[in-house]
């Protein structure tokens, strides 16, 4: 196939997502995205770097694993540098971590025939036309080529021209096609980018931990010798470094998931890693409950979140309601009985937050009546008694707090575990794939607004 | 939401007439959770008792509320009598429906979610379609 040979080195089309395995790689830090614009408008003479290409590598595409909804974001372990080498690190574990690229396609350059990817999951829609037209287009484009390179064969103008218009017509929707797709590999690079941070976080808040550690014990041993005030002060950097591990942890179990939804793995198979998802999550809730005891405020301001995802904060942590808005209509199809126990889930967690939000703001009022109380006023009588009183009385307000976090969490476990139980496995496992992926892409976003260019 | 408060010092029950503070708490508590469908057990500066009053309201229940700190005979037995009951540091808010013990904030919250809360507010006869 001469002529398409000819294509592969001319064309702008490329390979959608270059990973290389570079294990020996440094990390280097710095997402670079202020070239973001530049990225996009130069999508269609976005031309992979020869030297970066690795066309025999295409055989490792086959091997990897995709996820449905496009512009999902896997764990990955990997950074964007501006301009067009696209380097990456540790990508075996980007790689095999699964997770979608773009649309899950791969046109597999090079050594393999143009195919479409074999990778393409349930839950892809329009993405499945997508693919089809691409691939379509692409053998289309060979031809158009063909066609041209052959003109001294003869063939009418007309022909020729239409066929022309037709070869334009198709460039220009592959071309959005691919700026759609640089699109999707940016997200993906700025997750992969967040991931990479928070692991770099985890590393130095376990090293600020262990000098922290070692400093309290010098403070113990040097005066008092009480401990309380150290672990107290670090009970919420403990929490951030489980709650790293935690998120870690929960990402491998997912992308497990992920790849078994996809290889379409036998139910019995499937709950087991439902459940391990299912009973991580509990994981995260007792860890929330350690951290509330030792510091709730901390657990309250969200501070070990990333911003966006503190923007929807709700009391300590996601709303239920949200929840199950998200899944949408991910779940279909639904048994009637089902539909209707996800719409009475809906209504009953939306009753109980706004149950909880009601004693929050009432919790809030007292607070405010306490503390503004005539007899904590500076030109009081000085009556230290009445001060400490109603200090005390605020106190004990306080420490209500605990128990509306608590019940918070509470609401979001038991929310998850009766969508649980309302689903089959299949829906289940699809569940939770869409929620964590929403959840994903609200911590890119948070790196992609760190990110961004400020002029 | 019926409040009880004024009415502490005048019940009449069938066999105690103006019942004294000896009376054993756990059997006032039983007569007036069987007197009304959902009956709650507060504080009136609980916010945790708040809640939970505003959860039957969402829920178009009208419960009827005992606020323990303003009875001035008898409340604080009946509290100290439900922490035990409830084995927890707090006896309020405790909520019962149709005479039985439901529980506190958690166990309402847990029965509301996993859908058995309205057949059993329903089946009281709190809650009509």
């Amino acid at each position: 196939m001469q002529s398409f040979k000819a294509i592969a080195a001319n064309s702008d089309m490329y390979c959608h997502s270059p990973f290389y395995l570079r294990a020996d790689e440094s990390i280097r830090n710095q997402t670079r995205f202020a070239d973001l614009g530049e990225l996009e408008l130069s999508a269609a003479g976005f031309h992979h770097d020869t030297n970066a290409v690795d066309l025999s590598r295409s055989s490792i595409y086959n091997n990897l694993h995709f996820g449905g909804l496009p512009a999902e974001l896997g764990t990955a372990g990997a950074e964007v540098e501006t301009g067009q080498q696209y380097m990456l690190h540790k990508a075996t574990t980007v790689v095999i971590g699964g997770g979608a690229m773009g649309n899950g396609n791969f046109e597999n350059w090079g050594d393999s025939a143009l195919a479409e990817n074999s990778q393409r999951t349930e839950s892809s829609t329009d993405i499945d036309t997508d693919d089809k037209n691409q691939s379509r287009g692409v053998q289309d484009g060979a031809l158009v080529v063909v066609d041209s390179m052959d003109q001294s064969k003869g063939g009418t103008g007309d022909q020729k021209q239409t066929l022309r218009r037709l070869a334009q017509n198709r460039e220009a929707a592959r071309k959005s096609r691919l700026r759609k797709k640089v699109m999707d590999f940016i997200l993906c690079s700025a997750y992969v980018q967040q991931l990479e941070n928070s692991r770099l976080k985890l590393t130095q808040l376990e090293q600020e931990l262990q000098r922290a550690r070692q400093q309290g014990i010098f403070i113990a041993t040097g005066s008092s010798g009480d401990q309380s005030v150290s672990i107290g002060s670090n009970g919420a950097l403990a929490f951030d470094i489980d709650y790293a591990r935690w998120l870690d942890e929960h990402q491998r179990l997912i992308n497990d998931l992920r790849s078994a939804v996809n290889s379409h793995m036998g139910d019995n198979d499937l709950r087991v890693l439902v459940d391990a998802v299912m009973s991580h999550y509990d994981e995260i809730f007792r860890l929330k409950g350690v951290g509330a005891k030792s510091d709730v405020f901390h657990m309250l301001s969200g501070m070990w979140k990333t911003p966006a995802e503190r923007c929807f904060l709700w009391l300590g942590g996601f709303r239920s309601s949200e929840l199950l808005k998200i899944l949408g209509n991910h779940l279909e199809p639904l048994t009637d009985q089902q539909l209707m126990g996800i719409c009475n889930l809906q209504q009953s967690s939306q009753q109980a937050e706004d149950a909880l939000s009601q004693g929050m703001e009432a919790l809030q009022q007292s607070l405010v009546e306490t503390l503004s109380s005539n007899c904590l006023g500076p030109t009081g009588s000085g009556n230290v008694a009445d001060y400490m009183g109603q200090m005390a009385i605020a106190m004990g307000k306080l420490a209500t707090l605990e128990n509306f976090l608590h019940q918070a969490d509470l609401l979001r476990q038991q929310t998850l575990q009766q969508m649980h139980r309302i689903l089959t496995t299949r829906q289940a496992a699809r569940a939770l794939l869409v929620i964590s992926d929403y959840m994903s892409r609200l911590r890119a976003l948070s790196s992609l607004w760190l990110a961004r260019p400020k002029d | 939401m019926q409040y009880q408060a004024e009415s502490w010092g005048s019940y009449n029950f069938p066999t105690r007439s103006s019942s004294p503070i000896g009376s054993d708490p756990i059997e006032r508590i039983e007569r007036l959770a069987s007197e009304n469908a959902v009956v709650i057990f507060s504080v009136s500066t609980c916010c945790m008792c708040h809640a939970i009053k505003r959860l039957f309201c969402g829920m178009g229940v009208n419960p009827t509320v005992y606020e323990l700190d303003e009875d001035p005979r008898g409340g604080k037995e009946i509290e100290k009598a439900l922490m035990m009951l409830l084995g927890s540091p707090s006896g309020v808010p405790v909520v019962f429906i149709g005479g039985k013990l439901v529980g506190a904030m958690d166990r309402v919250m847990a029965s509301h979610i996993n859908g058995s809360l309205v057949p059993l507010l329903k089946e009281a006869g709190a809650l009509w379609l």
